[in-house]
């Protein structure tokens, strides 16, 4: 049984690489990492690096943040669905996210990781790794 | 092992808003107080407290609280405990309530809750809010609630091929819905406020995460709720009007991020509303109203699908044709519901029970429901992660 912290999913991701598990029994990907397989909770996973490209599913644009957040506002947090399967959350460098509206919805991005400092109530108390998302083609 | 008959004794709320003056331990004592106050029972009938509060580390600087509650309210040294569950949080603890006298561990216990989200402030509230997403993997990206609703209608609009544009106007009718009831409400945030919202009204506020703009969610709010419970058998001897528990259920999910589109169809919904359903030995069809978990506009037509009152993406036209108004077949929200009403969180499931077992006895007298005998409640903790629902009724269950 593999496992990988998330500190360690964090510190690849800042490498510009997305790490997960790939479950040895039924196939599937399981991005972020967690003890089991997210598809058939099999506990008999390697670790995987995925291919890093994935499509929006879906995003929003904040403009009231909670604290800890107001100086990023405005910010898109869009969720990917990876070319392996799972979803993942983060950030979606763009400006004019509002404007495109769901146009965006299905575009290619790749994904990288960006350090922020952390917050009174995040669980890593050094720092603050978001995934982000860079869009393949230009609007 | 068979479970016997549970009922409802008495209910009570406070007024829903800003309540700076009032500690959690004030707004559930005066809550309590009023279902007490109906049900026709000494202090010492009640074996046990069931408290449901989500923050109250954060607003308040309080943790361990059930234990206060008790002891402050003239219930010293019953067991207590509280319950996290997100806005889920007392309709858990009603659950629990519920099997513990159904299962013949307790005969009368009280349950509630208590929040102020509004004294606490826009940032502490909505930072105390995100504690219900995914702490890592969600919150790095900033992803506050509103903001998971916004990721929700957008692909609701991509799902079932609306438009976002036209969507948002159907959503927009939920909005002016509540509000409307909400307005009418003596017991609402919104008592005499916003009772006549246009559409362009609720497109033009602000935007807070796009798409959705301030009237298409739910206030801060400070408040409490409470409700006695007893066996059917107890409580048939101590009141005229008990209001019984038909059926309840409950389910859950991971993170957004691993329900992935299954976001949009709320499965743990589904799943905890046929849980209820067939423990009620009730369908869908036999429910004459409901107070559902409208925390945005979105959230409401998601909900009204997902518990099988109408199909996979034909929520939003439901509210459009008229059906969930209160002269329609299945008026939704007729206290306003969490957008007209308010969300103290840890206090709103006690609330909507709060709001059945009047409209059931027929005590609801500014937005009635006509010859309403059976009525649901939905609340959802977090980003769809905890789901319960509860049928009441006001005869035994068949």
């Amino acid at each position: 049984m593999e496992q990988v912290t998330f500190k360690e999913f964090y510190d690849f991701l800042l490498e510009g690489k997305l790490l997960g598990l790939k479950c040895l029994d039924c196939g599937a990907y399981t991005c972020p990492p967690k003890a089991v397989c997210d598809n058939c909770g099999s506990r008999n996973l390697e670790r995987a690096e995925l291919s890093g490209r994935g499509r929006i599913a879906t995003f929003t644009t904040t403009y009231i943040a909670p604290a800890g957040y107001d100086k990023e506002v405005p910010y898109t947090v869009a969720m990917v669905e990876l070319e392996e399967g799972p979803w993942i959350v983060g950030r979606l460098e763009i400006e004019n996210a509002d404007e495109i509206g769901q146009d965006l919805i299905g575009e290619e991005v790749e994904i990288g990781g960006k350090e922020y400092p952390t917050e009174m109530f995040y669980p890593d108390k050094k720092r603050r790794v978001v995934p982000v998302f860079r869009l393949l083609r230009t609007f | 092992m068979d479970k016997r008959d549970v009922a409802v004794l008495g209910v009570g709320q406070t007024r829903f808003g800003y309540h700076p003056d009032k500690t959690l331990v004030d707004l559930f004592a005066e809550a309590f107080y009023e279902a007490f106050s109906e049900s026709n029972i000494e202090l010492k009938d009640i074996e046990a407290l069931y408290y449901g509060n989500f923050v109250g580390e954060m607003t308040d600087g309080s943790a361990n609280l059930s234990g206060f509650i008790a002891d402050e309210i003239g219930l010293k040294g019953i067991p207590a405990r509280r319950y996290e569950a997100a806005c889920a949080s007392s309709s858990v603890a009603f659950r629990e309530a519920y099997l513990a006298v159904a299962h013949g561990i307790y005969d009368c216990v009280v349950v509630g809750g208590s929040e102020r989200l509004y004294n606490a402030g826009t940032a502490i509230g909505t930072r105390a809010l995100a504690t219900a997403v995914d702490g890592l993997h969600e919150m790095t990206a900033g992803l506050t609630f509103p903001g998971v609703f916004a990721l929700a209608a957008r692909l609701y609009s991509k799902k079932y091929e609306v438009p976002m544009d036209k969507l948002h106007e159907k959503m927009a009718l939920v909005s002016i819905k509540n509000h409307k009831y909400g307005a009418i409400n003596p017991k609402a945030q919104f008592y005499n406020k916003f009772g006549d919202l246009k559409v362009e009204d609720v497109l033009n506020s602000k935007v807070i995460c796009s798409p959705l703009t301030l009237f298409d969610c739910c206030p801060m709010t400070d408040g409490g709720s409470a409700v006695i419970l007893a066996s059917a058998d107890f409580a048939e001897d101590v009141v005229d009007n008990p209001v019984y528990v038909l059926g309840t259920g409950q389910s859950g999910a991971g993170g957004l991020f691993r329900q992935r589109e299954d976001m949009v169809r709320a499965i743990p919904r589904k799943k905890a509303a046929e849980m209820a359903f067939k423990e009620a030995n009730l369908t869908p069809k036999d429910i004459d109203f409901v107070e559902i978990h409208d925390c945005f506009t979105i959230a409401e037509i998601i909900a009204t699908e997902a518990m099988g009152f109408f199909e996979y993406g034909k929520g939003a036209d439901a509210v459009a044709e008229g059906v969930t108004w209160i002269d329609g077949e299945l008026p939704v929200n007729p206290d306003g519901g969490l957008i007209g009403k308010g969300h103290p969180v840890g206090a709103t499931g006690t609330s909507q029970i709060y709001s059945v077992v009047k409209q059931l006895r027929g005590e609801f007298s500014y937005n009635p429901v006509k010859n309403a005998e059976i009525g649901m409640t939905d609340t959802l903790g977090g980003d769809f992660g905890t789901l319960v629902n509860v049928i009441l009724g006001i005869h035994r269950r068949r």
